[in-house]
């Protein structure tokens, strides 16, 4: 089966083409002009990541929500249950950039903190 | 909701409808010992037609003579110096110019010249030199033209607004986002329905616009009718300035004045409007086509100017009635009943003469007027911060710091002056922008309306989920953040 | 009326401004003041909340307020003055401001050098024409991106956008992210104006369909939006008859490019570029008039933020230089021009003594070309893009080669070079 991936590294955009297997596996991959595609393609073929970013609720500050990230990439499948949980989140001014707001969030070992002063 | 189940309140005189018309009435019947309630659908008033008004107040040369336009057009305009004086409005008097670009055009300029002079109206012709002279921008193929020094611009809903702060300040009583369902008459009382109450009324005033023909009917009056005609307009850029001085008419078509352009009392330049029958009294939309139309049109006047310096456009639709003419008389069926319709151009410059007439035709039914002592003509107060030099915008901070803060960046309209309006009577953002134009400018609220949000919220106490663009149905943010997924959770 | 004098004058506290600020002090002005309108520092970068900024500056993928906090915690560590929710409402050529805030009244700020750093605004509907009525629910991307990640509001619940620049992507993400449903984005050229990598994130991601050559020709709905009405584009942008689609939704956003906000700087007396909208300046940033400096949005648009530092560094360096009295302009001056598929190029003149840094965006995509910098420098480029701003350095070395008065930036076609 081929499956096509837009390379994202650089602005080329290279249109990469993977050849995968029946149990998912990639066989081989064409249409990548540098080795950071096949790096790419081949993750976001296997296992897809994405930084959360989001808001919380807040209480307290300056502003009524606090902007969070993931301080890693997470399981691109798990955005939705993430911005679940992120929902129900109440988090308590002052705040400082860094500071963890949900730790080990989803269980996948990723902290959620905050980004900025609050 | 039943009829019988109805609470009732009683008033002795029931304006319906608070546009140009309604709220000049209120103000006029202010001056009277008199139990007034003003009733009008939208959030806040001038809302249906007056608010997509082009703003000028006419010459006076235009009207056919014998016309109740031509009466009432004439004498308003005169009226308009003290009036804007009195209510602390803004009236730019810069006249206006009607032009010809042919001989034959020119002939017909010499009409309404005629025409003009007969009544009374300070009219003079130029030349094809004295136009190019006072007016360098306007196409030079123009080769004379009628002025009319008295004629100018207003802001409408300015206008509207501030003619019912003072009636309210004078006692007139007033009730929004109230619609009137049903109406008839019993004996010499009139009753309207709206969906939560009865109203019992001695006199009604039917300034209703677009839907005047619909209150009349529900009277049983059904003889004569609405006839909606749709206009739209283009507003340019402040930074587009000094390209005329006056209004600039070309010479009338066969329904509508013509494409205008036009310096508008808010500052900036205006181009508009066109003119089509509709079906619908609602139809607000503008169109590519209403563009190209006025487009072309104003370009025939100001060769120079540029599409691209368009900050605003809107329409509104005109409440003409089948009879060609203003209808300003009692009902004929029903006694106390006073028809005010069919009020297109001249309509805003007609406003304040048709309400000076008021008393005196429900006098006729019967209304005895005790004038009242206490009545005072003036609107005070308005800050404009705008207008201040550096030394008093600094002394009004000092006094009232919510004036130091500038909400709207592209119009420097203050907080102080948003909460003013919010106390006048503002209740949504359109009303604000209105009153006061923060959220009118170049960035059209991109910076301003989330403040302004704020704003309202807090002064009105109510959640910013229910603050509106202009009434029930236009919540400007729906949500809080996250509300969408506590359903879902849920 | 409260009178200040200063050595350097920023408006404007978002990150060009800031970074500014910044040099300014380094450089050894003493009073350096900013200026912001908003309740804090950061401007837009506060509301940006995703990641992607900084990675050529700190190699690290930041979002908006963290790279706007490591500038801000700088600017607190040193003594720059800050004026928070303080409107400045006019400059002079003099270089006087006036400024108005609810603590001090007016204020009368007289500045040796005055850095602009105001930023852009965004394209409106009323700008577009788009036909229709005036119902709730059509908001600029930006505007309703402030109203989510600051005020913590969901402006509705089923979007359209128009534009599929980086604001319109983010803010479908940021939509569907917050619970809302996004029908389309809908863009007029037949590719995404942004980012590849927001296509991906942001539409592909979420399956949102992304409509081509296409735009919106009416807006349906009194009080509030009900829906729009998308059709597709021939090339000169006019709808084409029979395309139309009906999209039932309650929002409409509008990504539809970034204005900058040049009010301030034109009723100051400073020339205007028409194709960037923002001032002329030589390589030290420097305004027509004499003092006045510029950078960042309020100059030109740009992508990357970090691009943005460096510009406003070097404004704010000469800024303060100025102030100090220490600027040392040589006289040639050589005039900058946009050539073969170059839209514009800033600054439009140098005359210094320093490496100088080009910034500019191309009209058209095009592929395997060389950039020639006047001859003096080529460079080969795989693909250049409209969407993707390009910079270039020379010294002044290099600058002495030059024939004639004029630089000319221009695109060749490798095949020609």
């Amino acid at each position: 089966m081929l499956k096509h991936i837009t390379c994202t590294v650089c602005p080329m955009s290279c249109d990469v083409v993977l050849k995968v297997g029946e149990d998912g596996k990639v066989l081989s991959l064409t249409g990548n002009r540098c080795a950071r595609g096949k790096v790419y393609a081949t993750k976001e073929h296997t296992a897809p990541e994405r930084t959360l970013t989001s808001i919380v609720r807040v209480n307290g500050g300056v502003h009524p929500v606090l902007p969070v990230r993931t301080n890693k990439p997470i399981p691109k499948d798990k955005l939705k249950e993430g911005m679940l949980v992120a929902a129900k989140v109440n988090a308590n001014a002052p705040i400082t950039m860094g500071d963890v707001i949900v730790k080990d969030f989803l269980g996948l070992g990723v902290d959620l903190v905050a980004t900025r002063d609050l | 909701m039943d009829k019988a189940k109805k609470s009732m309140i009683t008033a002795q005189v029931v304006i319906v409808g608070g546009g140009i018309i309604g709220t000049a009435v209120a103000r006029e019947l202010s001056r009277y010992e008199l139990d007034v309630l003003l009733i009008e659908a939208e959030a806040e008033v001038g809302w249906g037609t007056t608010k997509a008004n082009s703003g000028i107040v006419h010459g006076g040369f235009h009207e056919e003579p014998g016309t109740l336009k031509a009466k009432y057009c004439f004498s308003g305009n005169q009226m308009y110096p003290k009036l804007c004086e009195e209510l602390d409005v803004c009236f730019e008097q810069n006249g206006i110019m009607m032009v010809a670009r042919t001989p034959h055009e020119m002939e017909t300029v010499r009409l309404y010249y005629k025409r003009g002079k007969e009544r009374g109206v300070n009219v003079q012709l130029f030349s094809q030199e004295e136009v190019a002279r006072q007016e360098p921008n306007l196409d030079p193929k123009i080769v004379g033209a009628l002025f009319a020094p008295e004629g100018g611009a207003v802001m409408p809903f300015e206008l509207a607004a501030a003619l019912m702060e003072n009636a309210i300040q004078n006692g007139v009583k007033y009730k929004m986002n109230t619609t009137v369902i049903d109406a008839w008459r019993e004996g010499d009382k009139k009753y309207l329905e709206t969906p939560e109450q009865i109203i019992r009324a001695d006199y009604v005033v039917n300034a209703a616009g677009l839907f005047s023909d619909d209150l009349a009917r529900m009277f049983g009056d059904d003889y004569f009718s609405i006839r909606p005609r749709k206009g739209e307009e283009y507003i340019f850029d402040l930074s587009v300035k000094d390209v005329v001085k006056s209004t600039i008419f070309p010479v009338p078509g066969k329904i509508s004045k013509g494409i205008l352009v036009i310096p508008t009392a808010a500052g900036n330049l205006m181009m508009g409007p066109t003119g089509d029958n509709v079906e619908e009294k609602e139809d607000l939309g503008t169109s590519q086509d209403g563009f190209n139309r006025v487009f072309e049109g104003a370009k025939r006047l100001v060769p120079s100017l540029d599409a691209r310096k368009i900050i605003a456009q809107f329409a509104g639709v005109r409440a003409a009635s089948d009879r060609g003419d203003f209808i300003v008389e009692l009902s004929p069926n029903v006694p106390g009943l006073l028809h005010l319709a069919g009020i297109e151009s001249p309509g805003l410059t007609a406003a304040p003469a048709i309400a000076a007439d008021v008393p005196g035709l429900l006098e006729e039914a019967g209304l005895q007027l005790e004038e009242k002592q206490s009545f005072n003509p003036r609107r005070a107060g308005v800050v404009r911060f705008n207008s201040l030099s550096r030394e008093e915008q600094d002394a009004l901070v000092k006094k009232n710091p919510s004036f130091g803060r500038i909400i709207c960046r592209c119009e420097s309209i203050t907080e102080g002056e948003i909460v003013d309006a919010i106390h006048r009577g503002a209740r949504t953002l359109d009303g604000i922008k209105f009153r006061v134009r923060a959220g009118a400018g170049r960035c059209q609220g991109g910076f301003c309306q989330p403040l302004i949000t704020q704003i309202l919220s807090r002064e009105l106490d109510i959640p910013v989920t229910a603050v509106t663009k202009a009434g029930p149905g236009s919540e400007q943010v729906r949500y809080v953040a996250k509300e969408l997924y506590d359903e879902e959770v849920r | 009326m409260k009178k200040v004098h200063v050595d350097v004058a920023v408006i404007g506290g978002g990150p060009a401004g800031l970074a500014a600020a910044l040099a300014a002090r380094s450089e050894g002005a003493e009073k350096v003041l900013i200026i912001e309108r908003n309740t804090e520092l950061g401007g837009i970068l506060q509301q940006c909340i995703h990641h992607g900024f900084g990675l050529h500056r700190f190699k690290e993928e930041l979002t908006g307020p963290e790279y706007a906090q490591r500038f801000v915690n700088l600017v607190k560590d040193t003594d720059i003055d800050v004026l928070l929710e303080t409107m400045v409402l006019e400059v002079t050529p003099e270089r006087k401001i006036y400024a108005v805030n609810s603590e001090n009244g007016m204020l009368e700020i007289t500045a040796k050098a005055v850095v602009l750093a105001m930023g852009c605004r965004e394209r409106t509907r009323g700008a577009l024409r788009i036909p229709g009525g005036r119902p709730a629910g059509v908001y600029s991307a930006g505007t309703a991106q402030r109203y989510v990640n600051i005020d913590g509001y969901l402006p509705g619940k089923r979007a359209v956008i128009l534009g599929s620049g980086d604001i319109g992507l983010i803010m479908a993400r940021r939509f569907t992210l917050e619970g809302a449903k996004v029908e389309a984005v809908v863009e007029v050229l037949p590719y995404a104006a942004g980012l590849t990598r927001n296509v991906v994130q942001c539409l592909e991601d979420f399956d949102i369909p992304l409509y081509l050559q296409s735009t919106v020709i009416e807006i349906h709905g009194t009080k509030r939006v009900e829906g729009v009405t998308i059709a597709q584009v021939d090339a000169d942008w006019n709808p084409i008859p029979g395309t139309e689609r009906k999209i039932e939704c309650d929002t409409l956003l509008l990504s539809v490019g970034l204005v900058p906000e040049n009010e301030l700087s034109s009723q100051a007396g400073v020339a205007i570029d028409s194709i960037t909208n923002g001032p002329i300046v030589d390589d030290s940033m420097m305004t027509s008039v004499s003092g006045i400096f510029a950078c960042g949005n309020v100059l030109h648009v740009h992508d990357l933020v970090d691009n943005v530092s460096k510009e406003s560094e070097r404004a704010g360096r000469y800024a303060g230089r100025f102030a100090l009295g220490t600027n040392n302009s040589v006289p040639r001056r050589v005039k900058v021009q946009a050539g073969n598929n170059i839209r514009y190029v800033v600054p439009h003149e140098v005359s210094s003594t320093e490496p100088v840094e080009f910034f500019m965006r191309v009209q058209r995509p095009e592929d395997d070309v060389v950039l020639d910098v006047g001859g003096l420098r080529r460079i080969r480029k795989a693909s250049v893009r409209p969407s993707e701003m390009l910079d270039v350095k020379i010294t002044p070395e290099q600058l002495q080669n030059l024939e004639g008065d004029t630089l000319i930036m221009q695109i060749i076609p490798q095949k020609e070079a």
